[in-house]
C-alpha cells in the first residue's frame, strides 16, 4: 500500500467489526475509496464471537457471509488488518494518518491449507472463546476469519517452534522475518468503528469473579453454548465441569452504577434473555434460569421476545439488584444474596453457575483517538471539534447489531458529505 | 465494449494444497480438454499467486481465451486473486468440495478421482453456457431523492441527501414541516450532560430545508401514483388544491411518521375523561404555559401529577399495542421535569413497569431523580379522570393494590405507524374483488385511499409491511432492505423509536437512496447481490403466461404489459433468479446464470450404472447458507461421501424442476435441496426463495410417482452456515437412506 493510493477523497473506518464492515462498504458502494483498518487479524469483530443474535436467534455467520461477499467483490474496499491507528492530523476533509501494521508473520501465499498449525506444538490463549481454551500458536482466528490466512503468535517467533512453522509450509507463506510497518496516508474523513470490550468483572468486588470459579461473564457463557465453543455447547461450569442445570443472571452487573459504569449497555438484558433460551436449548424442562433485574429493556419491537420468554416455565425473574455473592464450599455453588423488591424479601439463593451481564465501553486498547474527538462522559464518541470524524456503532452508544449497522450506514453518509464537499471546494478553486 | 470474439475456453487446474498430492491432475487436464471441450487446460502448482494468475491474464489477454474455469479451491477462497471481470469464470471446487472431505487413504483414491473428474466436467459445461454480463448503463437515470413525510425523519433524509450534493422532493401532507416533533415543547437531549431537555429546532430545521435550493418541497400534497423503477420513478404529487405535479426521481425514502394510539381506546385508563391527556397532549399544555405553570384544561394549576407508562402498549390481551415504542420512558422523564422545573414542590410520580432509557438515558434518568420526580413501580389497573384523578394501580414493590390521586394523569401511549396498506389485507381485497365480489371493490378504494406511495406495481400499493404495521426489514444485520427495491423506511414508520434515532435512521435512509441511483444507473443491484451485472432476460416466444414469475418474485419486480405478458423491471429486481425457478417452459434466464449453466452441469456428470455400486447424488445448495457450511466442514475436515455432486445456486427459489426432472431422468440416485430457513423467523436473503421451492417440491410427489420414484429420492433441507457437523450428518444419513431404497431404476435410460 502506498500513501498515492489514498488521497483526501478517501474514507478512513478504523475497525472491522459489524459497524466498521458496515460503514466500508455502504460507502464504497457508493463509488467511494475506502480504507477499512482492524487491529486484530480478522474481520467480523465481537459479534462472530456470538452464538445466536436475539430476537430471530440467527446465526451471525449468516449476515457476516454476505459482507465478506460484499467485500471480496468490491475493489473500492481496501481491507488492512492487524492494523492500528497511530496518529491522526489535519482537519475535516484534509487528514493526515499514521497507521502502524504488526506483523502477521504470514503474507499473502497463505492459503489456509493448515500445515503449519498442523506442524506446531505450542498454544495461546484463544481469543476467539474468550480465553477459555488454548489454540495453536499458528492459528486461524475462526472459521470464518477474513482474510483466510493463518496468523503466527509473536511468542513462538524465533524459537523452534516458529521454525517447524516456516518449514511445514509448501507455499513459503511463513515470513518469520516481518517487521512491523507504518504507512503514511492522506484521507479525506474518518469513521471510528473501533467497538467495545466488556466491563471488567473483576471490579465488581462483591459479586466475587475474581474469587468463585462459577461465576463468570456473559461473554464467556456466550461461548459454552456455542457448540463451536471450548465445550461443545455443553454447558460445562469451569469450576468442576459439572453441567450447570440451574443459573443464575445478575443484570446491570457494574452498570447503571455510581461505582462502575454510569450508563446503560442497552443489549445486556435481551442478551441475557437470548442466553435463558440456549439454557432451554441445551437442557429443555431440565434445565432453570432466574434473571435478577432492575428494569427489564426489552425495548420496541424486542418487547415479543420478553413475552414469550415469560411464557417460559423454566424462566423466573426477581427484581432485586444482587448485593454480594458467596460461594458454599461443600459444592463451589456460588450463593446470592440480596431483597427481591417486590415484596422486599430477603433471600440467599443457591445456584450451579452465575452469569454476570457485563456492560459494555468504549474499547481502548490499541485505540488511540485523536484530539479533535469529542467524547461524552462514558467516553463514547459523539463526534469532532472540526466535523471531519464520526463514530459508529458501539464506539458510539452501547448498541446492538441492527442498531450498529443503523448507526454506521448513517456515519458512513456523514463521511460522504465530507468527502464531497471537499471535492466541490477544489473543483471551485 | 469491443464486438464480441469467438469464444474460447480454457481449463486451469490448480495442485497446490495438496490438490496434486491426492488426485491425478494430468488426467483431468485430459477430461477438461476432452469431454470439457477446452480449447486450452494448463495445471499449475500454485495457481493463486502471482505467477499462477499472470498465466491466466496472458492467456487472456494474448491467446483470445473468453471463457476460463479455474480447478481449485472454492469460489468463496482467493476471490481477490482470481478477478477475471472481462471474462466468464467458473470455479471448480476441487480442495473444499472434493480433497477435504473425502476420506483420507488410498482406499478412497477411485472415488476420490471420479468426483474431481466430474466437478471438471461440470466446471467446463457450466462456464460454456456463460457470458460475462456487461451491464446495462441507463442513459436518463435520475438521482433525484424523493421523501415523502416531512416530519424530523423526513427533513433529515432531505437535508442528508441534498448535503451530500443530491436534489430532493420533498412531499408532506400537511401545510407545515416538522411533523409531531414540531408539536414538541421541548426534546430529551441527544448528547453531553443528559440532564436537561432541549430545544426541539424542528422550526430551524424547517426553515433549513426551506431555504436548500437542492430540496423541492411541497406542502399539503400527498403521492397518488409512483409508477417506474428506481432511477426511473415516475411520481404523480396532488396537492390539496387538486393541482398534480409529475416529478421523475431515483429512489425513495418513505418517512411517513406515526400517530399517537387514540385515547378513545383506552376508557378504562381514563382515556376521553377529564384531566387525563396523553404525551401529546402534555406537550401542547407545557407548550402553552411555556416555561410558567402548566395548567390543565379547565384551567387549574397542576399540583400533582400521575405519568401512567406503557398505556395501551406492551399488552398480551391483543386488546392494544403489544409493542412497546422504545420513546415514552424518555419522554415521560423530559415531561416530569417540566413540571419540576417550573415548580419543585409539585407532586410528580412516574408509574412505570420496567423503566427503559438504555444507554446515557440512564444519566436523564439520574438527573429527574435528583430534581425529586418520583418512580414508583406499578401497573395501573383503573384511572378516573375528573377534578382529582384517581389511580388504581397494583404497587409491585410495596405489593399491594392501592390507588392515588393527582390533578393531571398522563397516559404514555404507543406509536401507531402511518406504513399505508397491509399487502396481504389488499391482496385479498383484489382477488375478491376481482372475481366480483363488490364490497371487496369498495374496500379496495377505500384501503387505496390510505396508501402513502401508491404504487402502480401489479403487488400492491405500499412497501410490505412486517409485524403491527411498521414497514421494517427482517434482517437484524441489513434495516433497510425492504421487499421493494429502491425504497427505504426511516423513522416511526419502520420501527417504534425516539427522536434521535429517527434522525440517524433518516441519514442511513438517505445514504441507501443514493447507493441506490449511484447503482441502477450503472445497470448494478442492490442488496444482497450487490454489484451484479447480469438481469433476467425472458424469450417471450416461448411464455405461457402463467404468471407465476409475476406472483412469485419477492420483490414485485415483474409487472404484466397489456398483452398479460411479464415486464421485468431490471431495476427493480435483485437477480435472485426465483422468476426462473418459477417458469415452467424455462424462458427466463441470466447472462451467467441460467436453466443452463446448472442443467448441463447436472448432465456432465458420470453416472455409473447399477452394478458399479456408486451412485450418484445431487445437491443443489444456496450459495449464501448452505454452500458456506459445506466449506467449512471441508475446512474442518469432516467427511461426507464421495457419490455427491454439489452445485451451488443463487437461491432456492431459482431452482427450476427441470434441473431436478434432468437429474433424475440420468440416473442420479437422489437430489437433495439445501436452503435457508423459511417461515416467521426467514433467514433467506431473499425472503420468499427457499419458502417457494419447500411449495414447489411439495408438488412434485406425483410427478415422482409417475417416473417409479419413491418421494424420498428428492429432499429439501434447511440449513444455517454453522450446521458443519450437521450437514455432514445430513448428507451421509441420506446417501444411506437412499443405499436402502437401492439404485435408481432410471439408470442406463439417460
Amino acid at each position: 500500500m502506498t500513501a498515492s493510493i489514498a488521497t483526501n477523497q478517501t474514507i478512513l473506518v478504523v475497525g472491522g467489526g459489524i459497524a466498521g464492515m458496515t460503514a466500508a462498504l455502504e460507502a464504497a458502494e457508493c463509488g467511494k475509496q475506502v480504507i477499512l483498518a482492524e487491529k486484530t487479524p480478522t474481520l467480523g469483530g465481537r459479534t462472530s464471537l456470538l452464538y445466536r443474535y436475539f430476537p430471530k436467534m440467527c446465526h451471525p455467520t449468516c449476515g457476516l457471509e454476505i459482507n465478506l461477499k460484499r467485500i471480496r467483490g468490491n475493489p473500492n474496499v481496501r481491507v488492512m488488518t492487524m492494523t492500528e491507528v497511530a496518529a491522526v492530523s489535519g482537519s475535516r476533509g484534509d487528514y493526515s494518518v499514521t497507521l502502524k501494521i504488526r506483523p502477521r508473520y504470514v503474507n499473502e501465499n497463505c492459503t489456509a491449507c493448515g500445515d503449519c498449525g498442523k506442524a506446531v506444538a505450542a498454544e495461546v490463549p484463544n481469543v476467539a472463546n474468550y480465553g477459555l481454551d488454548k489454540t495453536k500458536a499458528a492459528y486461524l482466528p475462526h472459521g470464518m476469519a477474513y482474510p483466510q490466512r493463518y496468523v503466527i503468535d509473536p511468542s513462538i517467533v524465533g524459537t523452534p517452534e516458529g521454525e517447524k512453522a516456516k518449514a511445514a509450509c509448501k507455499v513459503g507463506a511463513v515470513d518469520l522475518g516481518m517487521q512491523e510497518e507504518t504507512v503514511e496516508l492522506k484521507v479525506g474523513s474518518v469513521v471510528w468503528a473501533t467497538g467495545w470490550r466488556p466491563y471488567d468483572a473483576n471490579k465488581i468486588q462483591p459479586y466475587g469473579y475474581d474469587r468463585y470459579a462459577n461465576v463468570i461473564t456473559s461473554l464467556e457463557f456466550e461461548r459454552l453454548a456455542d457448540p463451536r465453543g471450548p465445550t461443545g455447547g455443553k454447558l460445562l461450569r469451569p469450576g468442576d465441569g459439572k453441567e450447570a442445570k440451574n443459573i443464575a443472571f445478575i443484570q446491570c452487573a457494574g452498570s447503571r452504577d455510581e461505582n462502575h459504569l454510569r450508563h446503560c449497555s442497552r443489549i445486556c438484558c435481551m442478551a441475557t434473555l437470548k442466553q435463558t433460551q440456549y439454557v432451554r436449548e441445551a437442557l429443555g424442562d431440565e434445565g432453570k434460569s432466574t434473571v435478577y433485574y432492575i428494569d427489564i429493556r426489552a425495548i420496541d419491537r424486542f418487547e415479543d421476545f420478553y413475552q414469550n420468554v415469560q411464557k417460559d416455565p423454566t424462566v423466573s425473574f426477581v427484581k432485586s439488584k444482587v448485593a454480594r455473592i458467596a460461594e458454599n464450599d461443600q459444592n463451589g455453588n456460588p450463593v446470592l444474596h440480596g431483597v427481591d423488591t417486590e415484596g422486599y424479601q430477603r433471600y440467599a439463593t443457591e445456584h450451579d453457575l452465575v452469569v454476570l451481564a457485563v456492560g459494555m465501553e468504549p474499547e481502548v486498547t490499541g485505540v488511540k483517538l485523536p484530539d479533535d474527538i469529542l467524547l461524552d462522559s462514558s467516553n463514547f464518541i459523539e463526534g469532532s471539534k472540526s466535523g471531519g470524524m464520526f463514530g459508529a456503532g458501539s464506539a458510539a452508544s452501547p448498541l446492538d447489531v441492527n442498531r450498529a449497522v443503523q448507526s454506521a450506514t448513517a456515519a458512513s453518509l456523514k463521511a460522504i458529505q465530507v468527502i464531497h464537499k471537499t471535492a466541490a471546494t477544489e473543483a471551485a478553486i | 465494449m469491443n464486438a464480441p470474439a469467438t469464444p474460447k475456453y480454457a481449463a486451469y487446474v490448480c495442485s497446490g494444497c495438496g490438490i496434486g498430492d491426492v488426485l491425478d491432475v494430468k488426467s483431468l487436464e485430459k477430461i477438461a480438454l476432452k469431454e470439457g471441450k477446452m480449447a486450452v487446460a494448463k495445471s499449475h502448482e500454485f495457481l493463486c499467486n502471482a505467477e499462477g494468475v499472470q498465466m491466466i491474464r496472458d492467456d487472456i489477454a494474448n491467446d483470445g481465451v473468453t471463457h476460463i474455469c479455474i480447478a481449485a479451491c472454492s469460489r468463496r477462497a482467493k476471490a481477490e486473486a482470481f478477478q477475471f471481470p472481462d471474462v466468464a469464470m467458473s470455479r471448480a471446487n476441487l480442495r473444499e468440495g472434493v480433497i477435504w472431505v473425502v476420506a483420507e487413504g488410498s482406499d478412497h483414491d477411485e472415488v476420490r478421482q471420479e468426483m474431481a473428474e466430474d466437478y471438471i466436467r461440470m466446471g467446463c459445461a457450466e462456464v460454456k453456457k456463460m457470458k460475462s454480463p456487461a451491464g446495462k448503463v441507463k442513459e436518463a437515470s435520475s438521482k433525484t431523492i424523493l421523501v415523502v413525510g416531512g416530519g424530523m425523519s423526513g427533513m433529515t433524509a432531505a437535508l442528508a441527501a441534498a448535503d451530500a450534493g443530491y436534489a430532493v422532493v420533498l412531499v408532506e401532507k400537511t401545510g407545515a414541516l416538522g411533523g409531531f416533533a414540531a408539536r414538541l415543547h421541548k426534546r430529551v437531549p441527544f448528547s453531553g450532560a443528559y440532564a436537561e431537555p432541549q430545544k426541539v429546532g424542528a422550526g430551524e430545521t424547517a426553515a433549513q430545508v426551506q431555504a436548500n435550493p437542492k430540496i423541492k418541497v411541497y406542502l399539503n400534497s400527498t403521492v397518488t401514483e409512483t409508477a417506474g423503477a428506481p432511477g426511473r420513478f415516475a411520481v404523480k404529487i396532488a396537492a390539496e388544491s387538486g393541482s398534480i405535479t409529475e416529478e421523475t426521481c431515483g429512489a425513495i425514502v418513505q418517512a411517513t411518521g406515526f400517530s399517537t394510539y387514540p385515547l378513545d381506546k383506552l376508557p378504562e385508563l381514563g382515556g376521553g375523561q377529564p384531566n387525563v391527556v396523553d404525551q401529546a397532549g402534555l406537550e401542547a399544555l407545557a407548550k402553552q404555559a411555556n416555561g410558567g405553570a402548566i395548567l390543565r384544561a379547565d384551567g387549574k394549576e397542576v399540583k400533582s401529577v400521575v405519568f401512567v407508562q406503557c398505556a395501551g402498549q406492551r399488552d398480551d390481551t391483543g386488546m392494544h399495542l403489544p409493542y412497546c415504542s422504545g420513546h415514552c420512558c424518555g419522554t415521560s422523564i423530559k415531561q416530569a421535569m417540566y413540571f419540576k422545573d417550573q415548580n419543585p414542590d409539585i407532586d410528580t410520580v412516574v408509574m412505570y413497569q420496567d423503566l427503559r432509557v438504555p444507554g446515557m438515558g440512564e444519566d436523564f434518568y439520574r438527573s429527574a431523580q435528583q430534581k425529586g420526580v418520583i418512580f414508583t413501580k406499578g401497573k395501573a389497573s383503573k384511572v378516573t379522570g375528573g377534578d382529582e384523578c384517581q389511580v388504581e394501580f397494583a404497587d409491585l414493590i410495596l405489593d399491594e393494590v392501592t390507588s392515588t390521586t393527582a390533578d393531571l394523569v398522563v397516559l404514555a401511549t404507543g406509536q401507531v405507524p402511518n406504513a399505508g396498506v397491509n399487502l396481504d389485507e389488499w391482496t385479498a381485497t383484489v382477488t375478491a374483488a376481482e372475481s366480483g365480489d363488490a364490497a371487496a371493490a369498495e374496500k379496495k378504494s377505500e384501503l387505496q385511499k390510505i396508501s402513502v406511495l401508491n404504487l402502480n406495481y401489479r403487488q400492491g400499493p405500499d412497501v410490505p409491511q412486517f409485524k403491527y404495521g411498521f414497514a421494517d426489514s427482517h434482517f437484524i444485520c441489513f434495516p433497510y432492505e425492504t421487499r421493494r427495491t429502491g425504497i427505504y423506511a426511516a423513522g416511526p414508520t419502520r420501527r417504534p423509536m425516539d427522536l434521535f434515532q429517527a434522525t440517524e435512521d433518516a441519514t442511513g435512509a438517505a445514504l441507501k437512496a443514493i447507493q441506490a441511483v449511484e447503482n441502477v444507473e450503472k445497470g448494478r443491484a442492490a442488496h444482497p447481490r450487490a454489484g451484479d451485472l447480469s438481469f433476467p432476460s425472458a424469450r417471450l416466444e416461448g411464455c405461457t403466461q402463467c404468471k407465476r414469475c409475476t406472483v412469485e418474485c419477492p420483490f414485485g419486480a415483474i409487472d404484466e404489459d397489456e398483452k398479460r405478458f411479464p415486464v421485468f423491471n431490471e431495476e427493480r429486481c435483485r437477480r435472485c433468479g426465483t422468476c426462473m425457478g418459477a417458469c415452467p417452459v424455462r424462458v427466463i434466464s441470466f447472462e451467467n446464470y441460467s436453466c443452463d449453466t446448472v442443467g448441463m452441469q447436472v448432465k456432465a456428470v458420470n453416472v455409473p450404472d447399477e452394478f458399479e455400486e456408486k451412485p450418484r447424488i445431487l445437491i443443489l445448495a444456496c450459495e449464501n447458507d448452505a454452500y458456506p457450511a459445506l466449506d467449512m466442514a471441508g475446512l474442518q475436515r469432516m467427511s461426507y461421501s464421495a457419490f455427491v455432486r454439489v452445485i451451488p445456486v443463487r437461491c432456492l427459489g431459482s431452482v427450476n424442476t427441470i434441473w431436478i426432472t434432468d437429474a433424475l431422468n440420468s440416473g442420479y440416485d437422489g437430489v437433495m435441496m439445501m436452503g435457508c430457513k423459511r417461515g416467521d423467523d426467514y433467514q433467506c436473503h431473499f425472503v420468499k426463495g427457499s419458502e417457494m421451492a419447500f411449495y414447489r417440491m411439495s408438488k412434485i410427489g406425483d410427478t415422482l410417482k409417475q417416473l417409479g420414484l419413491e418421494p424420498e429420492r428428492v429432499q429439501t433441507e434447511e440449513v444455517a452456515i454453522t450446521d458443519n457437523a450437521r450437514v455432514v450428518r445430513m448428507i451421509n444419513d441420506y446417501v444411506a437412506e437412499l443405499d436402502k431404497l437401492g439404485p435408481s431404476p432410471m439408470k442406463g435410460f439417460g
